[in-house]
């Protein structure tokens, strides 16, 4: 009830929202003038209104190559989680197989993904897998690494307490470890899941260039190759859009699930 | 179950040896000449020798350093000695944890697991021994109607005061029916009011259990306050250097606070700590 007479204003979700939206609008109704006054060719500059009619006329062509790249980015995603989660799990029990095994992991993260795309994609006969593939070792790293810090840095009082009580190993897991590693996973499920994104973008451009392929990064070569700008800028605002949704849901889902108890997700 | 049954045996041999005349029961801790040296050459304990009668409230009383906490950990099993040994009960660690042989400890902050409510936290030590859940909330709703948390049961402990925390922390250690509560320095971080407040509650709750209490402070008047015996500790090396039974008879209340015995045994400390300290000063000058 108190709620309902509370102005609009106050709330403390209502700017988070309308702040971030205004400067948005502001911004596109600047470029639209810019481009109508300035008399901006499209093929240079879009202007919004350009780009958002060329999203709707080639909406069938769009969608289809957004559900390609969706469906890698994905697969990937999922693959990293379960694979880094999984080695996260093995490096904790015992700093000997973490010493011998970490290094490979960061090979794995710093060669540069565009470098070793190509060999890959030889590799690798089906496209689909062959780019899972190259998406899944950028999006692994940060689940790997984040994961191990989480399952590693417990309280080490609640650890005392633990032991006092004699605890087993797997009392400890699952009852100390894990619960205490949550609010690292989910900050490496936010930046893994961008990460799968990237992957699979820069890992269709490297196909692409080749000749096969057919999620929004080819469409981009294509747009570009045929100077189709306005569609190069609606298959870019899509790939945004999905990497905004990515993170957005990510959030809500630690949002969710530390609510109340995390210093991270506290209002 | 091979603990159980070292325990048993541990168990009859010593009611044996109680049939066979032994004048006392084993003091349910023992420490003989325990040492401590850590591995860069400090000095943390040297020589101690205590014996904690079953319900004795003891407080280790000593400046930071003279190893009180390291002495407490041992207790707790938590820490080895370099030399020396300890008993429980008369019995090695493995043979505590019997319902008759129960320790449980307070650390120095509340320790709670943040993503559990009180209720949950306070029953994390029964669920570990797989104590039936109805039990376990039976003893859980004892224990937080004890330290006054009745209506905290489903509260998240970032939501509780310090304070509170600190009472979530004690109803946890209370809900395993300890017969050994070890105590580091739990009200240190707490507000004077706060912590005489609690003080208070706890020496209530030793006073009508079977309880016996090991008491980290490095204030004399918490320690007078609380305790039957006060251990005084003095720093490099740490060791004890005086055993002070507290013998005020009457109740532990505000009044007791003000009461002539009450400042006579903190005087009494004062002096054994100032003493400590030069005496600890020396031991520096030597090295």
């Amino acid at each position: 009830m108190k709620r309902n007479i509370e102005p609009l204003v106050n709330r403390p979700g209502f700017w988070r929202v309308v702040a971030p939206l205004s400067i948005g609008t502001a911004l596109l109704l600047l470029w639209q003038a810019v481009c109508t006054l300035l008399e901006v060719p499209p093929y240079l500059v879009p202007s919004p209104v350009v780009i958002a009619r060329t999203l709707a006329a080639d909406w069938g062509m769009l969608l289809d190559a957004l559900l390609v790249t969706l469906k890698i980015t994905f697969l990937a995603f999922a693959l990293a989680v379960t694979l880094g989660v999984a080695l996260a799990f093995v490096f904790v029990q015992s700093r000997f197989i973490e010493i011998s095994l970490f290094p490979y992991a960061i090979i794995l993260q710093v060669t540069p993904i565009a470098a070793i795309a190509p060999l890959i994609i030889i590799w690798v006969k089906d496209t689909t897998a062959a780019l899972t593939v190259c998406a899944t070792i950028m999006a692994l790293f940060p689940i790997i690494s984040n994961t191990t810090l989480g399952l590693r840095s417990v309280n080490p009082g609640l650890l005392n307490l633990f032991r006092l009580n004699r605890a087993t190993r797997w009392q400890t897991l699952w009852r100390l470890r894990i619960p205490s590693a949550l609010p690292y996973f989910f900050a490496g499920l936010r930046i893994s899941s961008g990460l799968a994104l990237i992957g699979a973008v820069v890992a269709e451009f490297v196909a692409g260039t080749g000749g096969t392929g057919s999620g929004l990064a080819y469409q981009i070569l294509q747009a570009g190759f045929q100077l189709n700008i306005p569609r190069l800028f609606a298959a870019l605002l899509l790939i945004t859009l999905t990497g905004i949704l990515l993170f957005w849901l990510m959030s809500a889902i630690a949002r969710t699930t530390l609510a109340g108890w995390h210093e991270s997700e506290m209002g | 179950m091979d603990r159980d049954d070292h325990a048993m045996s541990q168990a009859a041999a010593w009611e044996q040896e109680g049939a066979s005349g032994a004048p006392d029961e084993a003091p349910v801790l023992s420490a003989q000449r325990v040492e401590k040296t850590y591995r860069n050459g400090t000095r943390a304990l040297d020589e101690v020798r205590l014996d904690i009668g079953r319900g004795e409230f003891v407080s280790l009383l000593g400046p930071s350093g003279c190893g009180k906490s390291t002495l407490l950990k041992m207790f707790a099993g938590l820490e080895e000695p370099s030399h020396g040994h300890l008993r429980w009960w008369g019995g090695n660690l493995a043979t505590v944890g019997t319902p008759e042989r129960t320790l449980a400890m307070v650390f120095q902050e509340a320790t709670l697991m943040p993503w559990a409510t009180v209720a949950q936290n306070a029953r994390l030590p029964l669920d570990l021994r797989h104590v039936p859940r109805a039990e376990a909330e039976a003893r859980v709703a004892a224990a937080l109607q004890l330290v006054g948390l009745e209506k905290f049961h489903h509260v998240l402990p970032r939501e509780l005061s310090g304070g509170m925390q600190m009472r979530a922390s004690i109803a946890r250690a209370l809900a395993t029916s300890p017969n050994l509560l070890l105590m580091d320095e739990p009200f240190g971080a707490l507000d004077e009011f706060t912590r005489n407040k609690l003080d208070a509650d706890l020496r209530d709750i030793w006073s009508r259990q079977d309880l016996t209490v090991v008491f980290v402070t490095h204030s004399i008047y918490e320690a007078v306050f609380l305790s039957s015996r006060v251990i005084v500790m003095a720093a490099r090396p740490g060791r004890i250097i005086a055993d002070v039974p507290i013998d005020a008879p009457g109740p532990r209340d505000e009044a007791f606070r003000i009461s002539a015995p009450f400042l006579q045994y903190c005087k009494t400390l004062s002096d054994y700590l100032t003493l400590a300290n030069q005496q600890g000063g020396d031991h520096e000058a030597q090295h």
